[in-house]
């Protein structure tokens, strides 16, 4: 309820701001509501949003994959951890613009160059993330797992992944909100469609109203995905964690 | 069990020969921690071993267990019949998964009428849905317990099963296990520094000494001659002998 609240104040500032900067520097909700209403019939919003989710999912699930695979594997080898480790920090400290800029430069203007970027641009933050749930792994389950003689598959799958469960979520969240951000710059400076292409040319034509319009679909499409598959994830990951009698 | 000119003689359970163990603590040099080890544990016997606090008790568990191969030396289980269990220090449960999901995941050679006893034996029947972290410190040992048995082991190793329970406790689960280690005939080797432990579970005490450790003496517990705190003085008497307490 309280969160409504604020939503709703949120918009009222907006609406009174709106009134005094002018439709053109900041259109009212009303309107900016209208054109999302208006591109979501006509279909040209939805294709777009579907255009730009495609390269979000992609790009995330390498990066996590890649990422998590690293992550693990330099959490559980210290020596492979000293030779990965500059690697992922010069990832890191790798600004994202440079990334995007060089793999269209080396790439071209293509798919594989801009979900490429992304992708590279998140994976050094799910290694770390993961590196760190691999080292607070339980050695006395590793002990026990090796005694009791469970094969490497039950090993992975009971012991070790549930553990990790609470780090890959946290990269995801933060993962997918990372994503977005930087396929929406991908776009805007390398590709002929999507959400950020569309920001793009909104910016060019100084037309707020559909930059407001196509960013708050986005955002809110985001907080759906959060809300209905992170979420219920990581409830799901938690549930044995009950609390006593 | 393999016959010698005719007599039939019974492989052991556990034939342990450790040469030398060194560990190295982060950052320290190499330190010898065992040496010169040798014993062997029948089918079906029940041994302690019994040794002041870091005289490298866990670390022989450890090497047993086969968790650890870092050893100069053997250890094998020729006459064991039978698959390993451990009950460590701590539970080991997965918290994820329940009682009943924890047990199943060791692959239990018992049948579910077996299990269903060995439930009801441990006091566990009403707790076989319950996730580990509903559960005492005393009921998850008994889980641990409980796991151990369930693969119907052919050696069970027991490091120190009860340390950190209240004495209450760990007297009633003493019993409990005593009377389950009879019945079934489990071979079992179980570290501690607890003397009535060692002569309430077992037949058989192995005393370690000195740094490094070493084998000082192998004391067989005459129960039948001797009740529990004669055995206990002696054993008290024989540890005083060799310049330690436990």
């Amino acid at each position: 309820m309280l969160r409504l609240g604020s939503l709703a104040a949120l918009v009222a500032i907006w609406a009174i701001g709106a009134h005094f900067a002018g439709p053109q520097m900041l259109p009212s909700p009303l309107v900016v509501g209208r054109l999302m209403l208006h591109d979501t019939l006509t279909g040209e919003l939805p294709r777009q949003m579907l255009i730009t989710l495609f390269r979000v999912a992609v790009a995330f699930s390498i990066a996590m994959v890649l990422g998590s695979a690293l992550g693990i594997a330099m959490g559980r080898h210290a020596a492979f951890d000293r030779v990965a480790d500059p690697w992922v920090v010069v990832l890191l400290n790798l600004p994202a613009l440079v990334i995007i800029v060089l793999a269209y430069i080396w790439a071209g203007l293509t798919e594989t160059a801009a979900i490429s970027a992304v992708a590279l641009n998140k994976l050094p933050n799910a290694a770390v993330t993961l590196r760190e749930g691999a080292r607070a792994l339980d050695r006395s389950l590793d002990d026990m797992a090796a005694v009791f003689d469970l094969s490497p598959w039950e090993r992975q799958r009971h012991v070790v992944l549930p553990q990790l469960a609470p780090y890959f979520a946290a990269a995801t969240r933060s993962g997918l909100s990372l994503v977005w951000k930087i396929v929406l710059v991908v776009e805007l400076l390398g590709r002929p469609n999507g959400i950020g292409f569309e920001l793009g040319t909104a910016f060019q034509l100084f037309d707020v109203a559909r930059i407001l319009a196509y960013g708050l679909a986005f955002v809110a499409v985001m907080l759906v995905i959060e809300s209905f598959i992170v979420r219920p994830f990581e409830a799901h990951a938690a549930r044995w964690r009950v609390p006593r009698d | 069990m393999r016959r010698a000119g005719g007599c039939r003689v019974t492989e052991p359970a556990l034939n342990v020969a450790i040469a030398a163990k060194s560990y190295a603590a982060p950052g320290k040099s190499q330190r010898l921690v065992l040496r010169d080890l040798r014993f062997t544990v029948q089918p079906g016997e029940r041994v302690a071993v019994v040794g002041p606090s870091g005289c490298g008790k866990t670390t022989l568990m450890r090497l047993i267990a086969g968790l650890d191969r870092t050893f100069e030396g053997r250890v094998t289980r020729p006459g064991a019949g039978g698959r390993l269990a451990m009950v460590f220090q701590e539970p080991a449960l997965l918290p994820w998964r329940t009682v009943e999901d924890n047990i199943a995941l060791v692959h239990p050679a018992l049948d579910a009428g077996a299990l269903g006893r060995l439930y009801d034996a441990l006091g566990l029947a009403g707790h076989r849905r319950q996730f580990p972290g509903q559960l005492s410190l005393g009921l998850a040992r008994r889980v641990a317990l409980m796991r151990a048995f369930a693969v119907n082991p052919g050696l069970l190793l027991l490091d120190e099963p009860f340390v950190s329970l209240d004495e209450a406790m760990a007297t009633r689960l003493r019993a409990e296990l005593a009377g389950i280690l009879a019945a079934g005939g489990v071979t079992t080797l179980l570290v501690t520094h607890d003397l009535d432990e060692a002569v309430e579970l077992c037949s058989r005490v192995l005393l370690l000494s000195g740094q490094p450790a070493t084998l000082a003496e192998d004391v067989a517990l005459q129960h039948g001659a001797m009740s529990r705190a004669g055995l206990r003085e002696d054993l008290i008497r024989r540890i005083a002998r060799l310049g330690h307490a436990t």
